[in-house]
Formats: structure tokens, C-alpha cells, sequence
């Protein structure tokens, strides 16, 4: 390569570098990818966190609820708890999808921070995530009572994120009602 | 009307820039000296507006005119004072406006410093910088203005600022972080400066070395500052994530410790220059991608800023235009041949080398780690989250390799040494060394290999300074006359590099001897970790001017004597309702006692406890104090002032041979 050539490499690097930032702009990380909207959830067979049980789809699908990706090496999972609390507490069904983490300490984070989950599914390998296509924790999937994905939300459900999106999408799904007896 | 008055100073402020970033420019192009002097004034000017502006948004804050929108967002009437005041830049637009601040800060103090600088090259550097200027200020102006007014329908009272941020240490941390990243505006404005004058040689270096170690010194304070801050206000224990926003702080702290020691080589050697120029750019085009990852929303993360993709767009042409301008420039008028200048493999050339590559290969990773989620999902690939681990497996492994070169460093020689003195001068320190980190970790309970092999990498650095130090001062008449010989760049890389050695092994430390307890315990109870006696007391309720919170008193002993009282807090804030976990902790050079609560148990005043003893964590933080008082010192040295005004003749004949 000629040595002025080669000094034209970095301008080269960004450059393809900017065109995946500019990428990155209109993809909204906080979106769900089109594929996975009103799409059934993923059939799974995981462990439940801190019980000797395998948890499968069927076991969580039957009424309006969250899915809450979280993960104790997670800094804004850590953030977004305390409020998962509140509304775990106002009897909101919220499940947790333990994400490649290890379960003693994800246990214990539980047992500090309050636990508002019906259950804690462990995805060590992260193969539910891939199905679901999880970006990052936290995560929060609004599920109907047919098993259906309706809305994902990217980042910390906090006091404004549930008040302005979450909630009034779940209100319509409770007002939606019972199973239809068809799954997905 | 305050707020008026700000808007005004900072439309003026940008103003003054836009005619920074051109007449000066325009004038060293034409070789019009007149436009080239209004260079100084025009940046001093824009401090001094800039200023204005910042001054009446912390007035805003002060005065709770939640009219404000910024103000109404972020702040609250029962708020501390002092948190009001860092409440102005815990918000997108109020620390666009300090990162402004800084930005006319740094341009205003290299118009004032910089008299014995050719001034055909400070109006090229001050335009560069101006030009940086008119990109913040208008991205301020047009997508994020501070001012915004909330009329009508002014709130009686604000939302607050997060309790996360409500902190003493989150109160310097980002304007230290921000005096690093936009310090290194000043390299990035001497390289492009000198790329367009055309000659690369080493007075550039020499120009822009203390300006680089300063902002290298400050960006070093910041990290570490908001490592202590996780470590005690997020509650458990934690002190780095690997959050994207964290790495695109460490990102350019990578590239500016490569181009601190890179610079070295230019200035002393006339070596590396074009390299020198690539890192110098690398340095300030990462502190501006972190902003733009930070606050447009492409990657998710606890420290982001309300995002909103127009900023995005915006931040990422301004980036597009500043790196990719650069860049073309460097390749079409960095020199292309390698310079005539030579050296052997054996030589502290070479050492440079090493570490800079170390240092850029860290980088990359750390970069590849934090944009390979937004990479795979651009390409359709799916969506993916990198983690501790994958950084971890990388970063620790890079940092070893790089501690066995750093030891022969200060010792080797320019251009030519030979592995024979290496062996003769280095013989004791590794034997040394080599007993240290078989015998040290012994002190503790349980042997470690990996704090042995930490133990006796710090003790080679150590001891390898140490030699090099007595080797130059046994020539002097006495010991203290060989001492005051010595320059403050030399003291200054000496306490870096033992800082380094510090920080390494406070790493290794903690992480391989913290011991964690979390359990149950009601008052009375008592828990022993590491021979420490945990009894907690009490529970008690406590008030704060704006929380409410229940207090856990703990009495801490060894055999018999108290070491600590700790009362960790969990508080409960009242405007917004949010629960925040205070731990409490006992410091000490070699170990830190830390108590966090985590949720009450039962009705019986039971509590879930989390207990640590965590050995000699201060120590990285400690190290990183080191590291940037070695960087503060180097500037002190004479030969800055002498050189500077030695290299002015030749530089300022390059004024007329350009």
C-alpha cells in the first residue's frame, strides 16, 4: 500500500463507523423489532430462581402481565427495583427473567431489595433473552392474557414510565379480559 | 428576566465564537496579522460571556424559579443549597452549558498562557478551539436551551434532582470529568493546528504536552471520583460496571495516557510524530463520542440523559464533521515517510511503544465492547448486551502485559540501551520483587496467586523507580543535593507510575479478598467478618431537609475495642417518593468496614443486612490521586518556560517559510 494510502485508514474506520452510529440513531433501542410485536411469546423451559421447579410458558400465560428482564450486575435494574416493588405490591403480576446472572447472588439481591416477582425464571445462557431479543437490562415486555407480546419497554420503568405508557396499555388489556382459549 | 440575561450572554457568547472559528482563521491563511490578534481578545470574550450565561442559570437553581423548565425539572424547593447549585448541571442542557463553560474556559486560558507561542500557530489553535465552540453553543441554542421558560403554567414547586446524584461527590465529579474530556481539546486544537501549518515537528509537542498532562490529571480525578461515587451511593459495594457511559469516560483516558507517553517520544526524540498527531485526535474524537452516546439515546445506560433523537443527529454531523475533518486532514498532510530518526529494539522507544500499544488496543476494545450491541443490531444480526465479563476477560490480561514494561521504562535509555544493563541495574529489584509477591499475601489469611502476582508486579515498578532514583541522585555532593537536581517532570512520572502500582494492587486486593455478608439481623445481633465484630444496636428514625428515613446503629469491635460506630440509612425522599439505600462506611488504608440496609423483615425490626470487609479498595483511588498529582506536577517544571520561549525563534521563522 502506497504510505499516503495508509494514512487515509483511520478517516476510512470512522467513516464506517459513523454510518453505524447513524444507524444506531433511528433505531430505537427502547423499540421493540417490528418481527416480535403481537407476536406469541417464546416457548421456554427454564428453572424458577431459588425453587427446584422448570417454569414453561404456559405457566405464566393467563393473564395481563409483565416480564421484567433484570440482572443484579445490572446498575439500572438496581435503580428501576424500588419501584417494581410498588407496583408488584399493588398486585400488578410481574414476572422476572434473571438474566446471565448467577442465582446466589440474585438471590440475595432479592432478599435485600424486596422481591415483586410471581416468579424468577433463570436464563443463565441468555436463551430466552435471544429469543425475545433482549438488548440489555433492564427490559420490561407487557404480555396479554393469550400469551402475546404487546409493548417492550428499554430501560427503567420508573413513576413516569408507568404512569404515562405502561399502565394505560395494561388497563386496556385487563378491560380486554379473559383468555380467548387460543393460545397465541 | 435573569434567565433572559443568560439566554442573551449565551447567543452572544456563541456569536463570539463563530467569529473565533473564522477571522483568525481566515487571517492565518491570508498571513493577515491583524485578524490573527483578535484572536486572544475574542476568546476571552467568550469566557466571559459563557460565564454570564452559567451564572444566571445557577442563580435560577438558587432562587427555585421553577418558571424554569431545567429548574422545575431538576430541582425542588426543599432541596439543599449546595445540591441546587450541582443540580445545574445534573440535567442535559445545564451540563451542555458547564461542558460550554469549560470548553471558553480552556480556549480562554490558552490565549492568556500562550504569549511565547508563534502567533501565526495560536490563532490556528484558538480557531480550532472556537470552532469546537460554535458546535456546543449552537447545539445548546437550537435543541437543548437551558432557558426554556415553563409559561404559563408555572409548578409550584419542583420535580427534585434524582437522590442518586444528590451527593458531595457528584457535585465536583462532572465538572473534573469535563476540565479531562474538553481538556483534551486543546491537543486535538495544537495537532490540527500543526497539520495545517504543515510541520510536524517537535515544538508542537512541546507546546501541547502540559496542556495534555493537565487535562489527563483532571479526567483522571473525574473517573475516580465517580468510581468512589458508585462505591458508596449505589449501595453495594460495586466501584466499576463497565456502563457505557463509564467506558466512554475511560475511553479517552485510554487514549490520552497513550498520548501523554507518545508525546514524550515526539518531544525528546522527534519520533512518532504523525502516530502522535492519529492519538491526539483519537483522545478528543472519544470524548466526543461519549457525548454522543450519552445523550442521544443509541445505547441505554443509568447515566443517559433524557435523549431525544433530533440531539442525536445533531451531535453525530457535528461528529461527523469535527473527526472525519480531522482525519482527512491528517491524511492528506501527515508525513507519509517514517521519520529519519532511529532506534533500536532495545531502547525506551521501543517501551513507548509497547505501552502504546497496550494503551490503543485497550481502547479499541473497550470501544468494539460498548458499540458491539449497536453494531450487530444495525446489521440485522439481532439484539445483544455485552457485559462485565467480556471487558473484564479482555482489560485485566492487557494491563498485566503492560506492568513488566512499565518497570523498565524509567530505567532504559533513548534510542539505544542493551539488555545487559537491563539485567545488571534490574537484578535485585526483580529478585526483590519476586520474594515480595511470594511473601506479602502471606500477611493474610488465605494465600492468593493473583494478589501475589499484583504484590510483586507493583514492587517491581516500585523498586524499579527507586533504583532509577538512586541511580541519579548517588552522583550529587549529598542526597538531598541529588534530590532538589531532579525535575518536576521526573517526580511527576515517578508518582504516577507508584500510583499506577498503587491502584493496581488495590484492584487485585479487593477484588480477590472482599468478603460479603448478607444475612438477616434484628438489633442485638452481632456478625463477625474478617475478626470484626458487627453488633447492630438500634434502629432508630432520622430526618434529613428533604428525606425521611429509618437509621441502623452499629457499633463495630475487634478483641474488645471499638473500631467504628456506622449508621447506614435507608431514606425515603419526599418529593419523589424514591428509596435510596445510604451505606455507611468505616475507611481505612488497608480496609474498609461498609454497611448497607436492604428491606425490613417481619414486624420484629429485623433487617436484611448486607456487611463487607473489602481490603485496601482505597488504594485505587488512592493510586488515581497519585497518578493525577504526578500529571499536575510535570507542569510545574521550568524547562516548559525555558523551552517555550527557546523553540519560539525557529517556530516563528516556519511563520515565514510556510
Amino acid at each position: 500500500m502506497a504510505p499516503r494510502l495508509k494514512l487515509f485508514l483511520p478517516l476510512l474506520i470512522f467513516v464506517v463507523m459513523s454510518i453505524f452510529l447513524f444507524r444506531g440513531l433511528s433505531l430505537d433501542p427502547q423499540a421493540l423489532p417490528s418481527a416480535l410485536i403481537d407476536q406469541p411469546l417464546p416457548e421456554f423451559s427454564l428453572p424458577v430462581l431459588g425453587q427446584e421447579r422448570l417454569i414453561q410458558r404456559q405457566d405464566i400465560v393467563g393473564e395481563a402481565a409483565l416480564l421484567n428482564v433484570w440482572a443484579t450486575w445490572c446498575v439500572s435494574c438496581r435503580v428501576e427495583h424500588p419501584y417494581l416493588v410498588q407496583i408488584g405490591a399493588r398486585g400488578i403480576p410481574i414476572y422476572g427473567i434473571n438474566y446471565k446472572d448467577e442465582d446466589a447472588a440474585a438471590q440475595r439481591w432479592l432478599t435485600d431489595l424486596g422481591d415483586p416477582y410471581r416468579a424468577n425464571i433463570v436464563d443463565r445462557e441468555g436463551t430466552l433473552g435471544l429469543d425475545l431479543g433482549v438488548y440489555g437490562a433492564p427490559e420490561t415486555y407487557l404480555v396479554d392474557a393469550n400469551g402475546v407480546i404487546r409493548y417492550r419497554h428499554v430501560g427503567v420503568v420508573d413513576e413516569r414510565v408507568w404512569q404515562t405508557i405502561l399502565q394505560p396499555l395494561y388497563q386496556q388489556l385487563i378491560v380486554e379480559g379473559v383468555p380467548e382459549g387460543v393460545d397465541g | 428576566m435573569i434567565p433572559e440575561i443568560g439566554h442573551f450572554a449565551l447567543i452572544i457568547g456563541f456569536s463570539l465564537s463563530l467569529i473565533l472559528a473564522t477571522v483568525p482563521a481566515w487571517g492565518a491563511w491570508r498571513r493577515n496579522s491583524r485578524a490573527m490578534a483578535l484572536a486572544p481578545g475574542l476568546a476571552v470574550g467568550m469566557l466571559v460571556f459563557v460565564s454570564i450565561s452559567f451564572i444566571c442559570l445557577c442563580v435560577a437553581f438558587l432562587q427555585d424559579d421553577f418558571s424554569v423548565k431545567v429548574v422545575a425539572s431538576n430541582s425542588n424547593s426543599l432541596l439543599p443549597p449546595i445540591y441546587k447549585f450541582s443540580a445545574v448541571w445534573g440535567n442535559h442542557e445545564g451540563s451542555l452549558l458547564l461542558w460550554g463553560l469549560i470548553l471558553s474556559f480552556w480556549t480562554a486560558a490558552v490565549a492568556l498562557f500562550s504569549s511565547q507561542l508563534p502567533l501565526l500557530m495560536l490563532s490556528r489553535v484558538l480557531s480550532v478551539m472556537g470552532g469546537i465552540a460554535v458546535g456546543f453553543l449552537s447545539f445548546m441554542l437550537l435543541t437543548s436551551n437551558p432557558f426554556a421558560r415553563l409559561l404559563p403554567g408555572t409548578p409550584a414547586d419542583g420535580n427534585d434532582l434524582n437522590p442518586l446524584l444528590q451527593d458531595p461527590g457528584l457535585i465536583i465529579h462532572p465538572p473534573l470529568l469535563y476540565m479531562g474530556y474538553v481538556g483534551f481539546s486543546v491537543a486535538f486544537a495544537f495537532a490540527i493546528a500543526a497539520l495545517l501549518g504543515g510541520r510536524l515537528d517537535a515544538s508542537w509537542a512541546r507546546w501541547s504536552r502540559p496542556w495534555t498532562n493537565v487535562a489527563w490529571a483532571f479526567l483522571t480525578l473525574g473517573i475516580m471520583l465517580g468510581s468512589w461515587w458508585a462505591y458508596y451511593e449505589l449501595g453495594w459495594g460495586g466501584w466499576w460496571f463497565w456502563d457505557p457511559v463509564e467506558n466512554a469516560s475511560f475511553m479517552p483516558w485510554l487514549a490520552g495516557t497513550a498520548l501523554i507517553h507518545s508525546l514524550a517520544a515526539t518531544e525528546k526524540r522527534g519520533l512518532f510524530k504523525s502516530w502522535t498527531v492519529l492519538l491526539a485526535i483519537f483522545a478528543f474524537s472519544l470524548s466526543l463520542l461519549g457525548t454522543f452516546l450519552v445523550r442521544s439515546g443509541v445505547l441505554t445506560s443509568v447515566h443517559a440523559f433524557a435523549t431525544d433523537p433530533a440531539r442525536g443527529l445533531f451531535i453525530l454531523i457535528f461528529l461527523a464533521f469535527v473527526v472525519g475533518g480531522s482525519l482527512t486532514l491528517y491524511a492528506l498532510r501527515a508525513p507519509a515517510v517514517s521519520s529519519r530518526v532511529s532506534f533500536e529494539w532495545v531502547s525506551r522507544e521501543s517501551l513507548i511503544l509497547c505501552n502504546n500499544v497496550v494503551f490503543l488496543v485497550a481502547t479499541l476494545t473497550v470501544l468494539f465492547g460498548t458499540l458491539f450491541p449497536l453494531i450487530m443490531d444495525a446489521l440485522g444480526a439481532g439484539k445483544y448486551s455485552v457485559g462485565p465479563p467480556y471487558f473484564n476477560a479482555v482489560f485485566v490480561p492487557l494491563m498485566a502485559l503492560l506492568v513488566p514494561f512499565m518497570g523498565l521504562g524509567p530505567v532504559s535509555r533513548w534510542k539505544r540501551d542493551s539488555t545487559r544493563r537491563w539485567q545488571s541495574e534490574l537484578a535485585i529489584p526483580t529478585v526483590v520483587a519476586l520474594l515480595c509477591g511470594l511473601t506479602l499475601p502471606l500477611l493474610n489469611a488465605q494465600y492468593n496467586v493473583w494478589v501475589a502476582l499484583a504484590v510483586a508486579l507493583s514492587a517491581w515498578l516500585l523498586l524499579g523507580l527507586l533504583r532509577d532514583l538512586w541511580y541519579r541522585v548517588r552522583g550529587a555532593a549529598s542526597v538531598a543535593a541529588g534530590l532538589r537536581r531532579i525535575t518536576p517532570s521526573y517526580w511527576g512520572m515517578f508518582v504516577a507510575h507508584l500510583g499506577f502500582a498503587a491502584c493496581v494492587t488495590g484492584v487485585v486486593a479487593t477484588s480477590q479478598y472482599n468478603i460479603e455478608h448478607d444475612l438477616k439481623m434484628s438489633p442485638g445481633d452481632t456478625e463477625v467478618i474478617a475478626g470484626y465484630e458487627f453488633h447492630f444496636v438500634e434502629l432508630v428514625p432520622a430526618r434529613g431537609p428533604n428525606f425521611v428515613a429509618d437509621e441502623a446503629r452499629f457499633e463495630v469491635t475487634r478483641d474488645g475495642e471499638m473500631v467504628a460506630q456506622l449508621a447506614p440509612q435507608k431514606r425515603r425522599y419526599l418529593a419523589s417518593g424514591q428509596v435510596m439505600t445510604e451505606a455507611a462506611i468505616d475507611d481505612g488504608l488497608f480496609r474498609d468496614l461498609f454497611v448497607a440496609m436492604g428491606e425490613p423483615i417481619g414486624q420484629d425490626g429485623a433487617w436484611a443486612m448486607r456487611l463487607h470487609y473489602k481490603p485496601m479498595v482505597r488504594w485505587m483511588w488512592l493510586g488515581a490521586i497519585m497518578m493525577a498529582l504526578g500529571a499536575f506536577t510535570t507542569v510545574l517544571d521550568k524547562r516548559y518556560r525555558r523551552v517555550r520561549s527557546a523553540v519560539s525563534a525557529p517556530a516563528g521563522e516556519a511563520l515565514h517559510g510556510a
